[in-house]
Protein backbone atom coordinates (compact mmCIF):
# COMPACT_ATOMS: atom_id res chain seq x y z
CA UNK A 1 0.00 0.00 0.00
CA UNK A 2 2.74 2.36 0.43
CA UNK A 3 3.93 3.17 -3.04
CA UNK A 4 0.33 4.40 -4.48
CA UNK A 5 -0.25 6.66 -1.29
CA UNK A 6 3.34 8.11 -2.07
CA UNK A 7 3.03 8.80 -5.75
CA UNK A 8 -0.57 10.50 -4.25
CA UNK A 9 0.99 12.54 -1.92
CA UNK A 10 3.51 13.47 -5.19
CA UNK A 11 0.86 14.10 -6.82
CA UNK A 12 -0.75 16.38 -4.37
CA UNK A 13 2.22 18.43 -4.02
CA UNK A 14 2.63 19.06 -7.64
CA UNK A 15 -0.78 20.58 -8.27
CA UNK A 16 0.53 22.71 -4.72
CA UNK A 17 3.55 24.01 -6.07
CA UNK A 18 1.80 24.64 -9.69
CA UNK A 19 -1.07 26.80 -7.71
CA UNK A 20 1.70 28.47 -6.10
CA UNK A 21 3.56 29.76 -9.06
CA UNK A 22 0.44 30.33 -10.70
CA UNK A 23 -0.54 32.55 -7.74
CA UNK A 24 2.88 34.45 -8.15
CA UNK A 25 2.42 35.03 -11.38
CA UNK A 26 -0.34 36.84 -11.39
CA UNK A 27 1.00 38.70 -8.31
CA UNK A 28 4.00 40.04 -10.21
CA UNK A 29 1.34 41.47 -12.41
CA UNK A 30 -0.35 44.50 -11.02
CA UNK A 31 -2.02 46.81 -13.08
CA UNK A 32 -0.05 49.80 -13.65
CA UNK A 33 -2.56 52.47 -12.89
CA UNK A 34 -4.19 52.81 -9.50
CA UNK A 35 -6.52 55.60 -11.44
CA UNK A 36 -8.78 55.59 -14.39
CA UNK A 37 -6.91 54.81 -17.62
CA UNK A 38 -8.33 57.25 -20.52
CA UNK A 39 -5.17 56.91 -22.80
CA UNK A 40 -6.92 57.79 -26.36
CA UNK A 41 -10.29 58.08 -24.50
CA UNK A 42 -9.60 62.33 -25.37
CA UNK A 43 -7.67 64.59 -27.33
CA UNK A 44 -4.33 66.19 -26.59
CA UNK A 45 -3.27 69.13 -24.07
CA UNK A 46 -4.80 72.20 -26.61
CA UNK A 47 -6.35 75.74 -25.50
CA UNK A 48 -5.53 79.34 -25.82
CA UNK A 49 -5.76 81.07 -22.47
CA UNK A 50 -3.89 83.66 -20.29
CA UNK A 51 -1.83 82.57 -17.21
CA UNK A 52 -1.62 84.04 -13.93
CA UNK A 53 1.03 85.96 -14.68
CA UNK A 54 -0.81 88.04 -17.89
CA UNK A 55 0.69 85.94 -20.13
CA UNK A 56 -1.18 84.32 -23.53
CA UNK A 57 -0.24 80.73 -22.75
CA UNK A 58 -1.43 77.57 -25.26
CA UNK A 59 -1.17 73.79 -24.81
CA UNK A 60 1.84 73.66 -26.10
CA UNK A 61 3.61 75.15 -23.71
CA UNK A 62 3.49 72.96 -21.32
CA UNK A 63 5.08 69.67 -23.24
CA UNK A 64 8.28 68.21 -21.43
CA UNK A 65 5.79 68.64 -18.03
CA UNK A 66 3.35 66.25 -17.02
CA UNK A 67 0.19 68.72 -16.70
CA UNK A 68 -2.65 68.03 -13.68
CA UNK A 69 -5.48 69.82 -15.34
CA UNK A 70 -8.46 70.76 -12.79
CA UNK A 71 -11.76 73.29 -13.96
CA UNK A 72 -12.80 75.41 -10.38
CA UNK A 73 -13.04 79.01 -9.47
CA UNK A 74 -11.74 81.45 -6.33
CA UNK A 75 -14.73 82.11 -5.21
CA UNK A 76 -15.42 78.14 -4.45
CA UNK A 77 -14.52 77.82 -0.59
CA UNK A 78 -14.85 74.40 -0.26
CA UNK A 79 -14.27 71.61 -2.92
CA UNK A 80 -11.41 73.32 -4.98
CA UNK A 81 -9.35 74.45 -1.93
CA UNK A 82 -9.50 71.03 -0.97
CA UNK A 83 -8.83 69.33 -4.64
CA UNK A 84 -5.63 71.85 -4.59
CA UNK A 85 -4.50 71.32 -0.90
CA UNK A 86 -4.45 67.43 -1.19
CA UNK A 87 -2.32 67.83 -5.07
CA UNK A 88 0.17 69.73 -3.20
CA UNK A 89 0.79 67.30 -0.49
CA UNK A 90 0.97 64.74 -3.64
CA UNK A 91 3.22 67.42 -4.97
CA UNK A 92 5.43 67.30 -1.19
CA UNK A 93 5.43 63.78 -1.65
CA UNK A 94 6.99 63.17 -5.11
CA UNK A 95 9.76 65.66 -3.93
CA UNK A 96 12.23 66.14 -6.77
CA UNK A 97 10.28 64.85 -9.18
CA UNK A 98 7.40 67.54 -8.71
CA UNK A 99 9.45 69.90 -10.78
CA UNK A 100 8.28 67.92 -13.81
CA UNK A 101 4.33 68.41 -13.15
CA UNK A 102 2.65 71.69 -13.63
CA UNK A 103 -1.11 71.71 -11.95
CA UNK A 104 -3.53 73.56 -14.04
CA UNK A 105 -6.32 75.17 -12.57
CA UNK A 106 -8.30 76.86 -15.61
CA UNK A 107 -10.88 79.49 -14.06
CA UNK A 108 -14.40 78.88 -15.06
CA UNK A 109 -15.26 82.10 -13.20
CA UNK A 110 -13.09 84.42 -15.63
CA UNK A 111 -15.55 87.19 -14.76
CA UNK A 112 -14.12 87.05 -11.04
CA UNK A 113 -11.07 85.44 -11.98
CA UNK A 114 -8.73 87.70 -13.20
CA UNK A 115 -4.76 87.10 -13.75
CA UNK A 116 -4.33 88.52 -10.87
CA UNK A 117 -6.62 87.14 -8.24
CA UNK A 118 -5.65 83.47 -10.08
CA UNK A 119 -1.71 84.25 -9.10
CA UNK A 120 -2.52 84.84 -5.34
CA UNK A 121 -4.82 82.05 -4.63
CA UNK A 122 -2.82 79.21 -7.09
CA UNK A 123 0.24 80.35 -4.97
CA UNK A 124 -1.34 80.19 -1.67
CA UNK A 125 -1.57 76.15 -2.35
CA UNK A 126 1.61 74.90 -4.38
CA UNK A 127 4.21 76.49 -6.46
CA UNK A 128 3.42 73.79 -8.75
CA UNK A 129 0.45 75.81 -9.56
CA UNK A 130 -0.22 77.81 -12.48
CA UNK A 131 -3.67 79.87 -12.49
CA UNK A 132 -5.13 80.42 -16.68
CA UNK A 133 -8.38 82.08 -17.45
CA UNK A 134 -9.60 83.71 -20.68
CA UNK A 135 -12.10 84.47 -22.64
CA UNK A 136 -15.94 82.52 -21.62
CA UNK A 137 -15.24 80.61 -25.39
CA UNK A 138 -12.06 79.75 -24.84
CA UNK A 139 -12.59 78.31 -21.22
CA UNK A 140 -15.87 76.84 -22.72
CA UNK A 141 -13.84 75.47 -25.53
CA UNK A 142 -11.38 73.50 -23.19
CA UNK A 143 -14.27 72.36 -20.74
CA UNK A 144 -16.27 71.02 -23.95
CA UNK A 145 -12.94 69.34 -24.96
CA UNK A 146 -13.03 67.20 -21.96
CA UNK A 147 -16.71 67.14 -21.13
CA UNK A 148 -15.97 68.74 -17.98
CA UNK A 149 -19.41 71.01 -18.30
CA UNK A 150 -20.18 73.68 -15.40
CA UNK A 151 -23.09 76.23 -14.84
CA UNK A 152 -23.22 79.53 -13.40
CA UNK A 153 -26.26 79.10 -10.34
CA UNK A 154 -28.43 81.92 -9.93
CA UNK A 155 -27.47 84.88 -8.08
CA UNK A 156 -27.93 86.06 -4.60
CA UNK A 157 -29.39 89.06 -3.23
CA UNK A 158 -25.90 90.29 -1.97
CA UNK A 159 -24.72 89.82 -5.74
CA UNK A 160 -22.17 87.15 -5.39
CA UNK A 161 -23.13 83.88 -7.49
CA UNK A 162 -21.58 79.95 -6.78
CA UNK A 163 -20.46 77.79 -10.00
CA UNK A 164 -21.03 74.62 -10.28
CA UNK A 165 -18.60 72.39 -12.26
CA UNK A 166 -17.04 69.33 -12.77
CA UNK A 167 -14.55 67.87 -10.58
CA UNK A 168 -12.49 65.52 -12.40
CA UNK A 169 -8.80 65.78 -12.50
CA UNK A 170 -7.44 64.97 -15.91
CA UNK A 171 -3.78 63.95 -16.36
CA UNK A 172 -1.48 64.27 -19.36
CA UNK A 173 1.93 62.91 -19.51
CA UNK A 174 4.51 64.85 -21.52
CA UNK A 175 3.72 64.64 -24.87
CA UNK A 176 0.26 65.78 -24.09
CA UNK A 177 -1.00 63.48 -24.34
CA UNK A 178 -4.37 62.31 -21.95
CA UNK A 179 -3.41 59.73 -19.58
CA UNK A 180 -5.23 59.38 -16.55
CA UNK A 181 -8.69 60.75 -14.40
CA UNK A 182 -8.85 61.32 -10.98
CA UNK A 183 -12.10 62.74 -8.99
CA UNK A 184 -11.49 64.44 -5.54
CA UNK A 185 -12.39 61.32 -3.62
CA UNK A 186 -9.07 59.50 -5.28
CA UNK A 187 -6.57 59.20 -2.54
CA UNK A 188 -3.57 60.87 -2.26
CA UNK A 189 -1.43 58.00 -2.38
CA UNK A 190 -2.76 56.51 -6.09
CA UNK A 191 -2.00 60.13 -7.59
CA UNK A 192 1.33 59.87 -5.90
CA UNK A 193 1.83 56.64 -7.08
CA UNK A 194 0.25 56.76 -10.77
CA UNK A 195 2.12 60.26 -11.23
CA UNK A 196 5.57 58.28 -9.98
CA UNK A 197 4.97 56.06 -12.74
CA UNK A 198 4.43 58.70 -15.32
CA UNK A 199 6.99 60.69 -14.28
CA UNK A 200 9.76 58.06 -13.39
CA UNK A 201 12.49 57.75 -16.39
CA UNK A 202 12.08 53.91 -17.96
CA UNK A 203 8.26 54.74 -17.78
CA UNK A 204 6.35 52.97 -21.14
CA UNK A 205 4.53 55.90 -22.60
CA UNK B 1 -37.46 103.64 38.29
CA UNK B 2 -33.99 104.14 36.87
CA UNK B 3 -32.64 102.45 33.49
CA UNK B 4 -30.29 100.06 35.38
CA UNK B 5 -33.17 99.00 38.05
CA UNK B 6 -35.68 98.51 34.72
CA UNK B 7 -32.52 96.58 33.03
CA UNK B 8 -31.99 94.51 36.32
CA UNK B 9 -35.51 93.24 35.85
CA UNK B 10 -35.91 92.69 32.54
CA UNK B 11 -32.58 90.68 33.26
CA UNK B 12 -33.83 88.51 35.66
CA UNK B 13 -37.63 88.00 34.60
CA UNK B 14 -35.93 86.32 31.36
CA UNK B 15 -34.03 83.98 33.67
CA UNK B 16 -36.14 81.47 34.81
CA UNK B 17 -37.65 80.92 30.97
CA UNK B 18 -34.02 80.07 30.10
CA UNK B 19 -34.01 77.89 32.81
CA UNK B 20 -37.10 75.98 32.14
CA UNK B 21 -35.25 73.77 28.87
CA UNK B 22 -32.31 72.22 28.99
CA UNK B 23 -30.73 74.45 26.24
CA UNK B 24 -29.54 72.42 23.00
CA UNK B 25 -26.63 74.12 22.83
CA UNK B 26 -25.42 73.47 27.07
CA UNK B 27 -25.45 69.66 25.65
CA UNK B 28 -23.34 70.88 22.69
CA UNK B 29 -19.15 70.33 22.76
CA UNK B 30 -17.48 71.89 19.50
CA UNK B 31 -13.81 70.41 18.60
CA UNK B 32 -11.73 70.38 15.91
CA UNK B 33 -12.88 74.01 14.77
CA UNK B 34 -11.01 75.39 11.85
CA UNK B 35 -10.77 78.46 8.93
CA UNK B 36 -9.23 77.51 5.53
CA UNK B 37 -7.74 81.32 4.98
CA UNK B 38 -7.70 82.03 1.04
CA UNK B 39 -6.07 85.18 -0.12
CA UNK B 40 -7.54 88.81 -0.39
CA UNK B 41 -11.49 88.90 0.62
CA UNK B 42 -12.51 85.27 -1.11
CA UNK B 43 -15.10 83.23 0.84
CA UNK B 44 -13.29 80.68 3.39
CA UNK B 45 -14.91 77.46 4.72
CA UNK B 46 -15.56 76.70 8.55
CA UNK B 47 -15.41 73.59 9.76
CA UNK B 48 -16.21 71.85 13.08
CA UNK B 49 -16.87 68.81 14.62
CA UNK B 50 -20.45 69.01 16.74
CA UNK B 51 -20.84 66.34 20.02
CA UNK B 52 -24.67 65.85 21.30
CA UNK B 53 -24.53 64.83 24.83
CA UNK B 54 -27.99 65.42 24.99
CA UNK B 55 -31.06 63.11 25.33
CA UNK B 56 -32.68 65.02 22.27
CA UNK B 57 -31.33 65.96 18.99
CA UNK B 58 -29.81 69.44 18.75
CA UNK B 59 -30.66 71.44 15.21
CA UNK B 60 -28.11 73.87 14.21
CA UNK B 61 -30.43 76.79 12.20
CA UNK B 62 -27.56 79.81 12.03
CA UNK B 63 -24.40 81.14 12.44
CA UNK B 64 -22.36 84.58 13.00
CA UNK B 65 -19.22 86.19 13.79
CA UNK B 66 -18.27 89.86 14.32
CA UNK B 67 -15.08 88.69 11.68
CA UNK B 68 -17.15 88.15 8.74
CA UNK B 69 -20.47 89.89 7.04
CA UNK B 70 -21.97 86.97 6.16
CA UNK B 71 -22.11 82.93 7.78
CA UNK B 72 -23.97 80.78 5.85
CA UNK B 73 -24.30 76.74 6.27
CA UNK B 74 -23.75 75.19 3.38
CA UNK B 75 -23.68 71.82 2.09
CA UNK B 76 -20.72 70.71 -1.24
CA UNK B 77 -22.51 68.17 -3.35
CA UNK B 78 -20.96 65.32 -5.89
CA UNK B 79 -24.16 65.04 -8.75
CA UNK B 80 -23.62 61.10 -10.32
CA UNK B 81 -22.51 63.16 -13.26
CA UNK B 82 -19.37 64.19 -11.78
CA UNK B 83 -20.47 67.57 -10.81
CA UNK B 84 -20.12 69.46 -7.70
CA UNK B 85 -22.48 72.20 -6.12
CA UNK B 86 -23.28 74.06 -3.17
CA UNK B 87 -26.55 74.06 -1.38
CA UNK B 88 -27.48 76.32 1.51
CA UNK B 89 -28.82 74.48 4.55
CA UNK B 90 -31.44 75.61 6.75
CA UNK B 91 -31.50 73.31 9.74
CA UNK B 92 -28.62 71.10 10.45
CA UNK B 93 -29.85 68.26 12.84
CA UNK B 94 -27.36 66.77 15.33
CA UNK B 95 -28.65 63.50 16.68
CA UNK B 96 -29.29 62.75 20.76
CA UNK B 97 -25.91 61.31 21.89
CA UNK B 98 -24.01 61.54 18.19
CA UNK B 99 -22.08 64.10 16.37
CA UNK B 100 -21.94 65.97 13.21
CA UNK B 101 -18.95 66.56 11.67
CA UNK B 102 -18.61 69.67 9.10
CA UNK B 103 -15.63 68.76 7.00
CA UNK B 104 -14.31 69.34 3.58
CA UNK B 105 -16.23 68.60 0.52
CA UNK B 106 -19.82 68.11 2.91
CA UNK B 107 -21.62 70.72 5.36
CA UNK B 108 -19.20 73.92 5.94
CA UNK B 109 -19.52 77.06 6.90
CA UNK B 110 -19.54 79.39 4.13
CA UNK B 111 -17.82 82.54 5.54
CA UNK B 112 -17.92 86.04 3.03
CA UNK B 113 -16.89 89.65 3.70
CA UNK B 114 -14.26 89.73 6.35
CA UNK B 115 -14.29 92.52 8.66
CA UNK B 116 -10.53 92.81 8.92
CA UNK B 117 -7.98 90.88 7.38
CA UNK B 118 -7.29 87.38 8.84
CA UNK B 119 -3.80 85.63 9.14
CA UNK B 120 -2.72 82.10 9.75
CA UNK B 121 -2.62 81.32 13.53
CA UNK B 122 -5.19 83.57 14.69
CA UNK B 123 -8.65 82.37 16.71
CA UNK B 124 -11.82 83.41 14.97
CA UNK B 125 -15.03 83.92 17.26
CA UNK B 126 -18.08 82.00 15.56
CA UNK B 127 -21.25 81.55 17.56
CA UNK B 128 -23.86 78.91 16.59
CA UNK B 129 -27.48 78.95 16.81
CA UNK B 130 -30.01 76.72 18.08
CA UNK B 131 -32.95 76.16 17.18
CA UNK B 132 -34.18 76.75 20.81
CA UNK B 133 -32.62 79.82 20.54
CA UNK B 134 -29.81 78.83 22.42
CA UNK B 135 -26.58 79.87 21.44
CA UNK B 136 -22.73 78.22 21.33
CA UNK B 137 -19.91 79.88 21.08
CA UNK B 138 -16.46 78.31 19.80
CA UNK B 139 -13.11 79.85 18.72
CA UNK B 140 -12.14 78.77 14.96
CA UNK B 141 -8.26 78.34 14.31
CA UNK B 142 -7.08 80.02 11.17
CA UNK B 143 -4.84 77.49 9.30
CA UNK B 144 -3.69 77.70 5.34
CA UNK B 145 -4.93 77.90 2.45
CA UNK B 146 -3.55 74.34 1.56
CA UNK B 147 -3.80 72.71 5.03
CA UNK B 148 -5.16 69.28 4.85
CA UNK B 149 -7.98 67.67 7.23
CA UNK B 150 -6.84 67.65 10.74
CA UNK B 151 -7.85 64.61 13.17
Amino acid sequence: MKPPRLAHLACLSIVFIASLLLAACHHDEPPPWQLADISGHMPDLSFQLTDDQGKAVSGADYRGKVTVLYFGYTHCPDVCPLTLAHLHVVMQRLGKLSDGVRILFVSVDPTRDTPAVLHDYVSAFDSHAVGLTGSPADIEALSKRYRAAFTREPGKTDGSYDVSHSSGIYIFDGNGKVRLLATPADSQDKLVHDLHLLLSPGDAT
Amino acid sequence: MTPRALGFLLATSLLPTAGLHAAQADHVTASHAWIRLLPGDLPAGGYVTLQNNGATAATLVAAQSAAYASVMIHQSLQETDGTSRMAMIGRLMIPAHGDMSLVPASYHLMLQQASHPLKVGDSVDITLDFADGSRLPVHFLVRPANAVDTN
